[in-house]
């Protein structure tokens, strides 16, 4: 046994795989201690917030500035204004009225805006060129001005009785506040989902519940497979004959079809993750009854069980003594299995919308799921949907891996 | 040899018939024998003959498709567990491959102690218990302290097949199947041990059914021969009559196959015993 387990961990994929889960696992549960709270609380009132650190505004202009002369502070302010866009049609406006296209340097904002300042003429009237692009130039130019010009933007609140503006506070382009001053600020690491909450909390709690949901339907579904399996090849008969019929009816029947006639039939309102995970259990476990079976069966004539059965030990215990250990490590090996596919079936399932109900608690299905029916991957909001992808696939990953290396181990013509 | 010996165990139309419809196969075919009390039986036969059918059969192992065993002279009764519990307690086996005898998770310890409670010694005291399973590892030569706490695979082929005779030791059933105990085992090795299964045999006075494919062994050893060609009893009698002077072509064809080393083959202790 000693021997069994250190060829285990000697087995390089194992190991791999193995460290991945457990990384994966750690990290699971040391996040929420850093950062507690309730991973379905909406912390945004707009959906799909990008990724970064959000400070109040309001709580900015509060906190009293300090001084402070940036060298490059002016261009980069131009520079945002520039989009892409811009640039290029004003390239396009300057090569109408004749400049040659060597001045022209669309990544230079500075030699750019001087040479827009120079040459562009509102009352100038290109050939070919459409009313509503002059008033384009017209607009973009006006843009320009304003933002060239570097005046004080005043802060103003409303006066209750006669309801005119009243100056409260000038900020000018050289105030600067420390972060650590506003008082209210949010870090989101990979921004919102589409209810405006915290995607990598929701993830971490998400990727626990389907960790939860695989070990739970994978060792129902183990245990199912396991016992029919060692009664149907070990008793053999009619009890055989049985199992057999009732595993072959559930395999010809697509399991993921029952999955979600089952799942369909409880209802929205019935299934937590635990009732979808015994759901899951419940139609996943043929595979492993027919493969224990004929394990046992080339078990069951071995001498060393005939020997057991001469020195009159009961069948329980002929059972649990002298087959299932000689299978034991080929069950470690299903379970490891049954676990990953549990996991992606809760995913399929959700995706299909007949998964854990939406107002408990979260899962990686679930998050795929709303990240769908929010359009997420159409307007390349990446954040509601990569990351848990890439959960998945590294959940899924490492078991496979496991699995592998496992295989490795006990079936030694499989060794590279 | 006198047949007025109690019967032990007996046959009549005995048959094994495995699969059904074309793949069926006749494994024993209608056989009819007499083991009486106190006897050495040998059965042999080429492999695929059906010797370990069976063997399989007289230790209730596996079901008779057709006939009936006689135990003690009244029908073989073993429909339930507790039935073939007792039945078991006359009748134990020793198999063909050593390593696959045992099972390896479980320590050498354990293999002596479910003996020592099949008897009903579940009871003894520790240090009773320790008493027997020393003397029955030094009926067989090896030493309990050593071999405590280890496990049966970290023996040789020859020290598994004597631990295993030590299990018939503490067991003492009225009659032995040995089912080509010797055949995986070195030629040192095998007279070791077949002298040491005659010694058990004189100790507490068994029948043993003894399983071969090698006819100059079976001669040399036993009191009754039964040749066995493709499920049925060609020829039977006293060791005597079959091996000198065979009647079935069979019998001499498996003589003149016997190498000519096997006539110089020093088996002079085994030969004492047996026909002390």
């Amino acid at each position: 046994m000693k021997n069994t387990i250190r060829q285990v961990f000697h087995s390089p994929k194992f190991v791999v795989g193995f460290s991945i889960f457990v990384l994966v696992l750690l990290s699971l549960f040391i996040y929420p201690l850093f950062v507690p709270g309730n991973p379905l609380q909406m912390v945004g009132l707009s959906s799909f917030s990008e990724p970064g650190t959000y400070v109040s505004v309001y709580d900015a202009i509060d906190s009293e500035p300090d001084i402070m002369k940036l060298p490059e502070a002016d261009a980069k302010r131009l520079a945002d204004k520039l989009n892409e866009e811009d640039r290029a049609a004003m390239k396009e406006w300057l090569l109408l009225i004749g400049i040659p296209e060597a001045d022209i340097d669309t990544t230079d904002t500075k030699s750019l805006l001087k040479l827009w300042e120079e040459k562009y003429d509102p009352s100038l009237k290109p050939a070919g060129m459409t009313m509503a692009k002059r008033n384009y130039y017209k607009r973009l130019n006006t843009n320009l001005e304003q933002a060239l010009n570097a005046s004080e933007v005043v802060i103003a609140t409303e006066n209750a009785e006669t309801g005119a503006l009243e100056e409260a506070k000038v900020v000018t382009d050289t105030d600067y506040i420390n972060t650590k001053d506003v008082i209210n600020s949010i870090t989101l690491p990979l921004g919102t989902d589409n209810f405006g909450r915290d995607t990598l909390k929701e993830l971490v709690s998400a990727a626990k519940t389907s960790i939860m949901i695989g070990l739970i339907a994978g060792s129902i579904a183990t245990f199912i497979g396991l016992s029919t399996g060692l009664l149907a090849g070990y008793i053999g008969g009619w009890v055989d004959e049985l199992i057999l019929f009732i595993t072959n009816l559930f395999t010809v029947i697509p399991g993921f079809i029952i999955l979600i006639l089952v799942s369909y039939g409880i209802g929205q309102e019935n299934r937590g993750a635990t009732t979808c995970a015994i759901v899951i259990g419940f139609t996943s476990w043929t595979w492993t009854t027919r493969s224990v079976r004929s394990q046992v069966i080339s078990l069951r004539n071995r001498d060393h069980v005939n020997l057991s059965k001469l020195s009159g030990h009961s069948l329980l215990r002929i059972i649990l003594n002298d087959i299932l250990p000689y299978i034991a490590s080929y069950v470690v090996m299903a379970l490891i299995l049954q676990i990953s596919t549990a996991i992606l079936a809760e995913a399929q399932l959700s995706m299909l919308g007949l998964g854990p109900k939406t107002t408990e608690i979260p899962t990686l299905g679930l998050m795929m799921n709303w990240a769908m029916l929010y359009s997420a991957h159409t307007h390349g909001y990446w954040w509601a949907y990569f990351p848990v992808l890439l959960i998945i696939a590294l959940i899924s990953f490492s078991l496979n891996l496991m699995n592998t290396g496992l295989d490795q181990v006990f079936n030694p013509t499989l060794r590279d | 040899m006198s047949d007025t010996k109690p019967m032990c165990l007996s046959g009549k139309g005995v048959t094994k018939v495995f699969g059904f419809g074309e793949k069926k196969t006749v494994a024993v075919d209608h056989v009819d024998f007499e083991f009486r009390e106190g006897e050495l039986i040998s059965i042999v036969g080429e492999s695929g003959s059906g010797k370990t059918t069976i063997s399989k059969m007289l230790l209730g192992l596996i079901s008779i498709t057709e006939g009936q065993i006689f135990f003690q002279d009244k029908p073989l009764d073993i429909n339930t567990r507790a039935k073939k519990k007792k039945y078991w307690r006359d009748i134990q086996a020793i198999f063909q491959d050593p390593f696959t005898s045992y099972n390896v998770f479980n320590k050498i310890d354990q293999v002596l102690l479910d003996c020592i409670h099949m008897r009903g010694g579940k009871r003894f005291s520790k240090e009773k218990k320790l008493e027997m399973m020393t003397e029955a590892c030094s009926f067989v030569n090896l030493k309990y302290a050593e071999l405590t706490n280890k496990y049966p695979f970290e023996l040789s082929g020859g020290q598994m097949q004597r631990l295993m005779i030590a299990r018939i030791f503490l067991l003492k059933p009225k009659i032995l199947l040995a089912d080509e105990p010797t055949s995986m085992i070195d030629a040192c090795s095998r007279a070791t041990i077949l002298d040491m299964l005659l010694n058990l045999r004189n100790e507490i006075g068994m029948t043993i059914i003894f399983i071969t494919h090698d006819i100059g062994l079976a001669y040399y050893i036993s009191d009754k021969v039964y040749i066995m060609e493709q499920g049925k009893f060609v020829e039977r009698g006293t060791a005597d009559e079959v091996i000198l002077n065979p009647k079935a072509a069979y019998t001499k064809r498996l003589i003149s196959d016997v190498p000519k080393i096997y006539e110089e083959w020093d088996l002079s202790t085994v030969n004492s015993t047996a026909r002390a």
